[in-house]
């Protein structure tokens, strides 16, 4: 049953995918080139060459847990658009831990930052849920606006108590060579990280199919009144799963820091966190779809220097693509409803699975 | 920060720079309290405002003045208001994941659209936005004749824009069909009227109207369009719509508040060289923050707002 | 004024009637909701359309109103045929139809809501109220026109949907079951009203399921059951008896009575129990009561007078705001929905089976474990155990006999009656010390009421202690042992069945508490 589900919202995916890969060809012909050539090129920098690959796992990692982190709430009707901001929080608290604990033994020393940065995105997840949970305060916006001040917050920690003295840029020092991160390839970027990120993402999928965790999730996200009926204290595993959320955007951080660009700079993700709530409607809020996705966008963006050098179109074509894709996703989930066949993957449309979520 | 209440022209300065500031976010407020009284959750006013934004750029381009950029960038907010309602309202697709959609959309297309049309001078060009023109009279009030109306004419238009909504939503029937129409569609329905007619009505006006915040970006601020420009914009409308509690004054209020701490800490930054920038970069965005927190009461939003209408039985 | 009863059809002149139905057909799916139904109204006449749930009234009248577009028949307005393809058409035609639900939009006043959808500009008092003042004064509704709607009581709300309808020069009004919002005091003077309209040469459709008022105020009654026809007759020509045996089909055995007074100790014991509602004010006042096991304590009322919140407060969906509610002696202060449930046994079926009791989108089989999911046998180390709960949903849908195919089907895919099983199986078992019940029997056709009243007896003569929420009060009526009164929020009666008449519970529930003066008093209000 679950893997006809699962299936089902693969092939939504695959569809949105292939109408945005076709549009995307559109723009590509409209910018005179060839888009066969063009598609092939992006495949083969992405997939097949040894560096591009490695540089679509590196890129991965921080998608498919951000994925996590969007459609984990998701699941109990939640809207986190805050990983961008529990990245950098996550990010911060790591980077800080690997700069000034000194003389750990390297595995602990790593196991500490890790762990730092998933309580620093979880911290920051914090606040929107108890908001949420108590104040009733709309999510959506809060997570957004955190996610500008943490933005500018790591910005200001970097460009002042924590500036690599005489950077022409705001980042902060160097870490430690021992609280680099495993590589996955050899001489390469691809960084043990997402061997977590999968790992997580299997754990999530269990719980959302076996725990009674994850039951109540889902009975929230699609009733939050027959949730308090049924007995589930509904703002205790909202608050949980922000939190559980918030640690998954905040490892997205700390790995990216430890495993590839070991300082904290400003401003270094290239908006990982948003494209997270791409990969994780694409993946249909499935856990181990996200996997897939996550792939498949990380692959987009490290094919694209293959496809500008191939037929000479700018790279940002792959930008446009993600967002033909995400607006597919979007068209694709109107239909289905339409159509009547819902999935239980997605919060209804009728109701908006979080009941009147007041700001 | 004592200056502004002793040197009258550094005041009417500030409060120019405070009004400037919050013109995009008072078009986008305004689009979004007519969306959402009509019943329509619009989280793609920051897609509509950089849709506008980037539509302004191109036409003034390609026209060479703002009034063709203008034309543009509203028809850009309009287009992505129509795929908003299309899907939102009568495919009855959930109208926040169709709202995040279309933002990263717009995101990303205009990105790609901008290196197409403006190729490599896309962040040196300058584009010709509307000059300073101030009115007659009313721009020679003491203090606030030039914040209101010695500044672009789109600040003008935006005063005037405040009073016409309003007017529109509690002095007309068609007002008085969007005010009920977001609480109770079938009462709306059994009278007689379309719900759908109504809806589209608004979210298209709602398109327009943000994209006119955009306009003013590229055409009165900075000249030209860069990526992701709106920076949360869409977002602290948003907020400043629920200050204002769905109501087009009170979210011309909320926006100027927040216009006056964007100006203060751009003053702060200023006098205080040796702070990093990105100290106070982040305080509208806090301040927002705890405006929505410390709201005195529970504002009630439109009771029917984010359910696609059915009727009973359909 | 009221004109004297015109004799229906018997000197209507020769005119065709105003509206005349034919053949009317009607399908949802497998479902034949209406099957070739022919139905007149003449002018100056109330038609009752008299069924059950279920029996294809509303069908009817959501095509008559342009919501509907029949399969097959037609339909003549003054004898020409027509089809109705919208409200908006409907109006036009001059029908217009007051909903169950009222279609009003509360937060907007009387006029505007009068006034929207209307002809001509303008929204304020200035332009429209004039008009709507003499249509008000004409049928003699005192109303205040610059009220919110949302706050005024609501009989007053139904008379400003009545006026709307004058307004807008409709001549057939349809009225879909118009007395189950009002008191039994309001219900001669909403009579009145019908005649005042009669008078004034309007076409009256009442939709109703009640007897009695077809016999007391309609010229000629309809007669529904699974979508046809079943007779059409004057109320002269037919008998109270004759009717119901039309309406339900088949004779229901009646229920068990109990009068012998016996119960057991008091075991739900509510003291000075005051809440507040969703917007803050305050919804119960210092309400004291107690049930004992092996009884029925009734809870009568209008809606809205604080029965959802009792039911909230009891089963620990809503703070107290004062007071203390204890059960076997526990007070249950603290103590959580899920612990109320499991540890005290506290069973709840609550009113809105759809949007409260129940997870449409998830399968039966998981509704049947909504409320223990979490639980032994059904989990174990927070790991959920699919074959308990399975084989848990199969037992109880065989003993409660749900209707289904699956387990696995949506819960959305059942019937109001077999949806509302389903909740009843989860409730009773376990063997709950307490039952809540609220509105059980709303919207269930005959069967299902049965089905729910026997089984709440059956855990009654357990010696379960049953409060029982409900607006309707025949059902009530049927199975408490004593029957209280809410009333804005206040306990204002409470007395034995035997004692319970409906001219009593009717006073309290218009808040006349002394029911000596209620007979005095009632055909006064207004």
């Amino acid at each position: 049953m679950t893997g006809i589900l699962h299936g089902l919202a693969m092939l939504r995916g695959l569809w949105a995918v292939a109408a945005a890969l076709l549009v995307g060809a559109g723009l590509i012909v409209a910018a005179g080139a060839d888009p066969i050539e063009a598609y092939l090129a992006l495949f083969e920098g992405a997939f097949v060459d040894y560096w591009g690959l490695a540089s679509t796992l590196t890129k991965a990692c921080p998608l498919i847990l951000c994925g996590l982190a969007v459609a984990l709430p998701l699941r109990a009707g939640l809207f986190n658009i805050g990983a961008e901001g529990q990245l950098y929080m996550g990010a911060l608290a790591g980077t800080l831990v690997a700069l000034l604990v000194p003389g750990l033994p390297g595995p602990v020393h790593i196991l500490l930052c890790v762990l730092a940065g998933a309580a620093g995105g979880a911290l920051w997840a914090l606040i929107p849920a108890l908001l949420r949970a108590y104040q009733n305060v709309n999510e959506l916006i809060t997570t957004l606006l955190l996610n500008f001040v943490a933005l500018h917050f790591t910005g200001f920690i970097v460009s002042g108590p924590l500036e690599e003295p005489g950077a022409p840029y705001p980042y902060s020092p160097e870490i430690p060579v021992s609280t680099m991160l495993p590589v996955l390839l050899p001489r390469t970027d691809a960084h043990i990280g997402l061997v977590v990120a999968v790992v997580l993402a299997i754990v999530i999928f269990l719980a959302f199919r076996r725990s009674t965790a994850g039951r109540s999730l889902a009975i929230i996200g699609q009733n939050v009144q027959a949730a308090r009926y049924a007995g589930i204290p509904v703002r205790r595993t909202m608050i949980v799963a922000f939190l559980v959320a918030g640690a998954m955007a905040g490892m997205a951080g700390i790995f990216e820091v430890l495993g590839f660009r070991f300082r904290l700079f400003h401003a270094f993700s290239p908006g990982y966190g948003y494209d997270g709530i791409v990969v994780a409607f694409l993946a249909g809020l499935s856990p181990l779809l996200t996997v897939v996705s996550g792939l498949f966008l990380a692959g987009l963006r490290s094919g694209a220097g293959a496809l500008q050098r191939a037929v000479g179109v700018e790279t940002t074509v792959v930008e446009a693509i993600q967002g033909l894709v995400i607006l597919f996703v979007a068209v694709g989930l109107a239909v289905q409803i339409r159509n009547a066949t819902r999935s239980k993957a997605m919060p209804p449309a009728a109701e908006p699975a979080a009941d009147e979520p007041r700001p | 920060m004592i200056d502004l209440l002793t040197n009258p022209s550094a005041l009417v300065e500030f409060l120019s720079t405070c009004l400037r500031l919050s013109v995009p976010l008072v078009f986008a407020a305004l689009g979004g309290v007519l969306c959402e009284r009509s019943g329509v959750f619009n989280i793609a006013l920051e897609g509509m405002i950089l849709a506008g934004a980037f539509g302004a750029a191109v036409g003034a381009f390609l026209s060479g003045g703002p009034a063709g950029g203008l034309a543009v960038g509203i028809l850009c907010g309009m287009a992505i208001g129509a795929v908003l309602a299309v899907l939102g309202i009568s495919l009855r697709a959930n109208q926040i994941v169709v709202g995040i959609a279309l933002n990263l959309f717009v995101l990303s297309i205009t990105a790609y659209l901008a290196r197409i049309v403006f190729g490599g001078q896309a962040n040196t060009m300058r584009l010709n936005g509307f000059e300073h023109t101030p009115v007659p009279l009313l721009s020679d009030l003491p203090i606030i004749g030039k914040p209101l109306f010695g500044q672009d004419p789109l600040v003008v238009v935006m005063l005037v824009t405040v009073g016409a909504v309003w007017f529109l939503l509690f002095r007309t029937r068609f007002g008085l069909a969007v005010r009920a129409v977001g609480e109770a569609p079938g009462a709306v329905d059994t009278a007689g009227l379309s719900v759908t007619g109504l809806r589209y009505a608004c979210v298209l006006g709602s398109g327009a109207l943000a994209a006119m915040g955009g306009c003013y970006l590229v055409l009165s601020q900075i000249y030209l369009f860069s990526e992701d420009m709106s920076a949360g914009k869409g977002f602290i409308a948003l907020a400043a719509v629920i200050l204002g509690r769905w109501h087009p004054v009170g979210a011309f209020l909320a926006c100027l508040l927040f216009g006056l701490f964007d100006a203060l800490q751009l003053r702060l930054q200023f006098t205080n060289p040796d702070v990093p920038h990105e100290f106070f970069t982040m305080l509208p965005y806090l301040v927002t923050l705890v405006a929505l927190v410390g709201l005195v009461g529970r504002p009630t939003p439109p009771r029917a707002i984010g359910r696609p209408y059915r009727r009973e039985g359909d | 004024m009221p004109k004297a009863p015109a004799p229906g059809g018997a000197d209507s002149p020769p005119a065709p009637p105003r509206l005349e139905l034919t053949d009317i057909t009607k399908r949802f799916g497998p479902l034949l909701a209406n099957d070739r139904i022919n139905l007149s109204g003449n002018r100056q006449s109330i038609h009752a359309v008299l069924g059950e749930n279920g029996a294809g009234k509303s069908t009817l009248m959501n095509i008559l109103f342009g919501l509907y577009q029949p399969d097959g028949g037609q339909i003549r307005i003054d004898g020409r045929r027509t089809t109705i393809a919208s409200p908006r058409h409907a109006l036009a035609l001059g029908i217009g139809m007051v909903h169950q639900h009222f279609m009003q939009v509360p937060t907007l006043s009387v006029i505007e809501n009068i006034v929207l959808g209307g002809r001509g500009s303008g929204v304020g008092r200035k332009r429209h109220g004039r008009r709507i003042a003499a249509l008000a004064e004409q049928f003699g509704f005192d109303i205040d026109l610059d009220a919110r709607i949302g706050q005024l009581p609501i009989g007053m709300q139904q008379r400003a949907e009545i006026l709307k309808l004058l307004y807008h020069e409709a001549e057939i009004l349809i009225l879909d079951e118009p007395t189950s919002v009002l008191t039994p005091v309001e219900i001669d003077p909403f009579f009145d009203v019908l005649r005042n309209l009669r008078g004034a040469g309007k076409t009256v459709l009442l939709i109703t399921h009640k007897m009695d008022e077809v016999m007391a105020v309609a010229d000629r009654v309809t007669v529904l059951r699974h979508g046809r026809v079943m007779t059409s007759v004057t109320t002269a020509e037919t008998t109270p008896a004759h009717l119901v045996e039309l309406m339900v089909g088949r004779g229901i055995a009646p229920l068990p009575r109990r009068d012998d007074g016996r119960r057991g100790p008091a075991f739900l014991s509510l003291d000075r129990v005051s809440a507040v509602n969703d917007r803050g004010t305050p919804a119960l006042q210092d309400v004291s009561l107690t049930v004992h096991q092996g009884e029925i304590l009734a809870i009568a009322g209008v809606d809205g007078n604080g029965q959802s919140e009792l039911a909230e407060v009891i089963t620990g969906l809503r703070p107290l705001a004062g007071g203390a509610i204890a059960a076997g002696g526990r007070n249950l202060d603290g103590v959580s929905v899920a612990a109320r449930r499991h540890e005290v046994g506290i069973g709840y079926i609550p009113e809105d089976r759809q949007r409260t009791g129940l997870v449409l989108t998830h399968s039966i089989a998981w509704n049947t474990v909504l409320r223990a999911f979490w639980r032994h046998p059904f989990a174990r180390a927070g790991l959920l155990r699919p074959r308990r709960i399975r084989d848990h949903a199969i037992r109880l849908v065989d003993r409660f006999d749900v209707r289904l195919q699956s387990i696995d089907q949506e819960a959305r895919v059942l019937s109001g009656g077999n949806q509302q099983k389903v909740i009843v199986a989860r409730e009773l078992d376990g063997r709950p010390r307490v039952l809540v019940v609220a509105q059980p029997t709303k919207g269930l056709d005959v069967g299902a009421i049965d089905f729910v009243q026997r089984h709440l007896l059956e855990e009654r003569d357990r010696g379960a202690a049953i409060l029982y929420i409900s607006t309707e009060l025949e059902h009530l009526l049927d199975v408490a042992d004593r029957v209280g009164v809410l009333f804005r929020g206040r306990l204002v009666a409470l007395m034995d069945r035997a004692e319970a008449t409906s001219v009593r519970i009717g006073a309290a529930m218009a808040g006349l508490a002394d029911a000596a003066e209620a007979s005095a008093v009632t055909d006064g209000v207004p």
